[in-house]
């Protein structure tokens, strides 16, 4: 029979303090209120007090409520059952489905070993020209999409889902508004795709503590899916309410803050889920995509900067497109020199003729004269905006360049573009 | 070291930081062992207060209780050296990471530590040393091939005094826990000496005569490096840049190309991918001037971002320790260390939850003075048998924000001899390597004349200055002396500063290329043109760079390197704009 506590010493924010024996750092425990029963973490341990922030919040938490410890740190429950199943942070079904206790792992297990990591080199096809022929998504790619609210990175991220060929999608949504879970939903539905998902939601209004376990939940599932062979990708959105929650928690902890209010081990806390993604050698794989929206589009506030450092590039969504400047597939390289003989030539000519069109904007801008060949950048301009940029745009790569070239020979001469000579005679259209 | 294992009981836990109360005596920085049921625990006494004292746990601390079991071992945290740290692939604590995979598969364990080196491999001794002569600490006893190079077996760094050989064994293969030597101290003790030490890694090896002024150039075949802003045999430099510039990049060409012996590679609280690339790329690379591949002089410690913070603090001291010990054999080390920020954070952390005053960015008060302790143990030093060895370390910083002014910048920049500051804004325009050649700087000499590079930094400030005043006045405001000078610096800087990582010739340049390369862009930066009108200034300058391009990637005085040469200088020559056919 497992002792009962009933004295609860402090309550601050959502962390309270009982006094007990024999209790594991950040085993789990059962919060008894009149209101229900709710879990609880132990984050830290001093002599005889307890410290437990209480997933629920400690909203109507009395001091002599009952605590009883369950010896065991959070798990959640894994096996094919999960699958279209919608769950909240805590791993409780959001959906009316049955709860699930079958095959109970472990949340926040330890790293890959790195000697076990491959080179990545397969690529995931997304049918946006901006990422497939610019910046080519790799499994097990870790890459955030960096953007500002009312940008819509959550479409962007179901349709990159939708699309992607991959066995299994895994979403972690952290403080999302109830109409962009719906539209999670919906549209996973819609597309039939459903059967293949699984979701981990915290909405906006869920206690902030559940906000801190779901990118580990959705980890730790996508992890032993992978384990077994399987392709996953998992989506994070928005990891900047994840740094939130984890900074309130922090200043109720009393701790130091170090930038702007955030704990000094941000870094640490986002690599230990961002390294999570990973090829297993042999097996299947993890692909995590994740929405940072950046607070006053500052990319050197706190949350962005560190995910900046942590992984493999970024996307930068910006006026309803995918940012030529500034994204960056750091691992494109491994895979788009696979795809078709003219991709890096077409990939970087069409960059460099764009960066010389946005001078030229500027230049026209300043009021200087357009000379005929500032007309053709111009042109060249407006054109890769509206059938390469622009996100309805939806087609294999194949496609892309075809367009690429007919951009190009419909504005330039072919001496003009400063591509070798092997590939405009392969790809230049015949007039 | 013999003395019993003493323990302790924990009476708190926050994060990787657990209190322990002790019965008799503990010491700072001590390596004790938290027992979490069949699982111990590597942590490290951090801080001593009454009878209780904080550890910081090298590994996650789940499930560790008020009660658990805690043993202190009465040793500092140690790394043990010998032969066969060559080639090998340790975590912060130096656990050999592939055994470890081979005995636990893709996951860490935690708990698990392995010996680092292979006990049961032989090694042919040779001894150097004779009976009855006198030795001290660091002194040869003997040596051991590790593929090319001959490592020295040293008497123990920690034996104080001198001492006589009594023992020493024959030439024939040994294991490293083999006893090799006896020695007597000078009260008449007889200790026995294997091919493997224990030395406690935030101790620096003191064990040579005298430490000398680093004044040779360190050849790292990257041209904007080696001309504008060297690094010396000994040295010390710092690489700070915001993501995305090409740090890593960079440090792998330093640890692929720089004329060295040894490198170590500290991937530190990084990304692991970034680490797999070197793994998989290193055995198969060539060193030309050994013709060994990559991975037979490097050592690689790894503890990517992920992996336990507090391992992570430590990593950096297993690395100098290891860089110290092949010192001391006379050799050349790099130690590379990706990324120094990431070091600061793991101690900021520490700081914080051992509930320190919190100095600037809540990194701890000491965050400049054990940064400075660190590039302390860089350096050029004369040893006891008159040869040199050295340690230059290059630190790879990540500042918060990409801003220069942040703690670890700061302190960091006080105590190197070079700073090559990495731009964003040339990583952007896709000039690479991405170092700043206006805003870095270091207290190191080139091997190419001073004044001569005095002269095309000018250039380079005249030319960014003018490149300032263009965005108002526009091209058509600018004096055609000024565009020439503007258009010299780009010259300078896309042909000579700039250096294709993908093409085999150019991403390394030696240091007798650079000085002949040099001599023609000095011939063009001093010449002075005579152009009609700006558009033809542009043209021949750029027909120019083409030229240039294509000779840098002409091996070195080949035929093709000559003609495209001759090319050249005809084009200085006739400063004529027409188009020629290449």
């Amino acid at each position: 029979m497992q002792k009962v506590y009933s004295q609860i010493s402090q309550i601050v924010g959502d962390v309270i303090t009982v006094e007990a024996e024999d209790v594991g750092y950040r085993e789990l425990a059962e919060v008894r209120t009149p209101q229900g029963i709710s879990l609880a973490q132990v984050i830290r341990l001093d002599g005889k007090k307890v410290y437990l922030q209480v997933l629920t919040g400690s909203r109507g938490i009395s001091t002599n409520d009952k605590v009883r410890f369950l010896k065991h740190p959070m798990k959640v429950s894994c096996s094919e059952n999960l699958k279209g199943r919608i769950f909240t942070g805590s791993g409780t079904p959001r959906d009316n489905g049955p709860e699930l206790t079958d095959n109970l792992i472990a949340i926040g297990g330890p790293s890959v070993n790195p000697v076990k990591r491959i080179v990545p080199h397969e690529m995931i096809r997304t049918g946006i020209p901006m990422i497939d022929l610019f910046n080519s998504l790799v499994v097990s790619q870790k890459l955030p999409i960096f953007s500002v609210a009312g940008e819509p990175y959550n479409p962007l991220l179901a349709r990159i889902a939708m699309q992607a060929e991959v066995d299994l999608i895994i979403l972690g949504g952290m403080g999302l508004k109830y109409d962009d879970y719906l539209f999670f939903k919906n549209t996973f539905e819609k597309h039939g795709s459903l059967s293949k998902t699984i979701m981990f939601v915290h909405t906006a209004s869920d206690p902030t503590v559940e906000c801190l376990l779901v990118p580990d939940m959705a980890l730790a599932v996508a992890e032993q899916f992978a384990q077994e062979g399987k392709k996953v990708l998992v989506l994070l959105t928005d990891m900047t309410n994840f740094c939130d929650s984890l900074k309130e928690i922090a200043i109720t902890m009393e701790q130091i803050p170090s930038n702007r209010g955030y704990p000094g081990d941000l870094y640490s806390q986002l690599a230990s889920r961002y390294e999570k993604a990973v090829d297993f050698k042999g097996s299947g794989s993890i692909t995590v995509l994740a929405v940072t929206t950046m607070p006053g589009d500052d990319v050197t506030h706190p949350v962005p900067d560190n995910t900046g450092y942590i992984t493999e590039g970024q996307f930068y969504l910006r006026g309803g497109h995918i940012e030529p400047f500034g994204s960056l597939s750091r691992l494109k390289q491994k895979v788009n020199d696979r795809t078709r003989s003219d991709h890096r030539a077409i990939m970087d000519r069409m960059i460099q003729f764009f960066a010389d069109y946005r001078e030229t904007l500027e230049k026209r801008s300043l009021g200087f004269r357009m000379s005929a060949w500032d007309n053709k950048l111009l042109d060249f301009g407006k054109r890769f905006e509206t059938e390469l940029m622009d996100l309805s745009v939806n087609i294999p790569i194949e496609q892309a360049l075809d367009i690429c070239w007919k951009i190009l020979s419909d504005i330039f001469e072919p001496a003009a573009v400063g591509i070798k000579e092997s590939l405009l005679k392969e790809y230049w259209p015949k007039k | 070291m013999s003395e019993q294992i003493r323990l302790g009981e924990v009476v708190g836990v926050n994060g990787n930081m657990v209190v322990a109360r002790f019965d008799e005596k503990v010491m700072q920085n001590e390596v004790a062992y938290v027992v979490v049921g069949n699982e111990k625990l590597k942590a490290e006494v951090i801080r001593v207060r009454g009878d209780k004292a904080d550890l910081q746990v090298f590994e996650d601390t789940v499930g560790i209780r008020i009660g658990s079991k805690v043993e202190f071992t009465n040793a500092l945290l140690s790394v043990e050296l010998g032969p066969g740290l060559l080639g090998q692939i340790f975590d912060g604590l130096q656990n050999p990471l592939p055994r470890l995979a081979e005995k636990h598969g893709f996951f860490l364990k935690r708990g698990e530590y392995l010996e680092a080196l292979d006990y049961a491999k032989e090694w042919e001794f040779t001894p150097s040393v004779k009976v009855n002569d006198i030795v001290r600490s660091g002194d040869k006893l003997g040596e051991v091939d590790e593929f090319i190079f001959k490592h020295s077996i040293m008497v123990p760094f920690n034996f104080q005094g001198k001492f006589e050989v009594v023992e020493i064994a024959s030439k024939r293969n040994y294991k490293i826990k083999d006893v090799i030597a006896k020695l007597k101290d000078e009260e008449g003790k007889v200790h026995s000496v294997t091919m493997v030490q224990n030395w406690p890694v935030k101790i620096a090896i003191k064990a040579y005569a005298e430490k000398l002024q680093p004044e040779v150039p360190l050849v790292t075949k990257i041209r904007i490096i080696d001309t504008l802003v060297p690094v010396a045999v000994g040295g010390t430099f710092c690489t700070p840049g915001p993501f995305g510039a090409g740090k890593t990049v960079l440090q792998h060409l330093l640890s692929r190309h720089a004329e060295v012996d040894i490198v170590i590679i500290a991937a530190c609280g990084e990304r692991a991918g970034e680490v797999v690339e070197i793994l998989e790329e290193f055995p198969h690379l060539v060193d030309p001037r050994t013709k060994r591949t990559l991975m037979d002089r490097t050592i690689i410690i790894c503890n990517t971002s992920s992996m336990p913070v507090a391992a992570r603090e430590s990593s950096v001291y297993t690395a100098v320790t290891m860089a110290e010990y092949y010192r001391q054999m006379g050799f050349n080390v790099f130690l590379l260390a990706d990324s120094t920020s990431r070091w600061a954070q793991a101690m900021r952390e520490m700081s914080g939850r051992l509930e320190e005053i919190p100095g600037e960015e809540a990194f701890p008060a000491y965050l400049e003075s054990r940064i400075a302790s660190f590039y302390e143990r860089a350096g050029l030093v004369r040893l006891r048998n008159g040869k040199t060895g050295s340690i230059t370390i290059g630190g790879a910083v990540s500042p918060a924000g990409g801003n220069f002014e942040e703690p670890v910048t700061q302190a960091t920049l006080k105590v190197v001899g070079a700073f090559h500051g990495l731009s964003r804004d040339r990583a952007n325009a896709r000039r690479y390597p991405a170092v700043d050649p206006l805003e870095s700087w270091s207290k190191y000499k080139s091997f190419i004349d001073q004044n001569k590079i005095a002269k095309a930094i000018k250039t380079l400030h005249k030319g960014h200055s003018v490149e300032q005043m263009m965005k108002v006045v526009g091209e058509e405001g600018t004096a055609i002396e000024d565009f020439i000078t503007y258009l010299k610096g780009e010259f300078f800087d896309s042909v000579y500063l700039q250096q294709n990582a993908f093409d085999k010739t150019d991403e390394a340049t030696n240091a007798e290329r650079q000085s002949y390369v040099f001599n023609t862009i000095e011939k063009i930066l001093d010449n002075e043109f005579n152009f009609d009108g700006k558009d033809n200034a542009r043209r021949y300058f750029q027909q120019l760079r083409q030229m240039f391009i294509t000779w840098n990637s002409n091996e070195f005085m080949s035929s093709e390197f000559k003609k495209q040469e001759g090319i050249i200088n005809d084009k200085i020559k006739s400063e004529n704009v027409e188009e020629i056919k290449l």
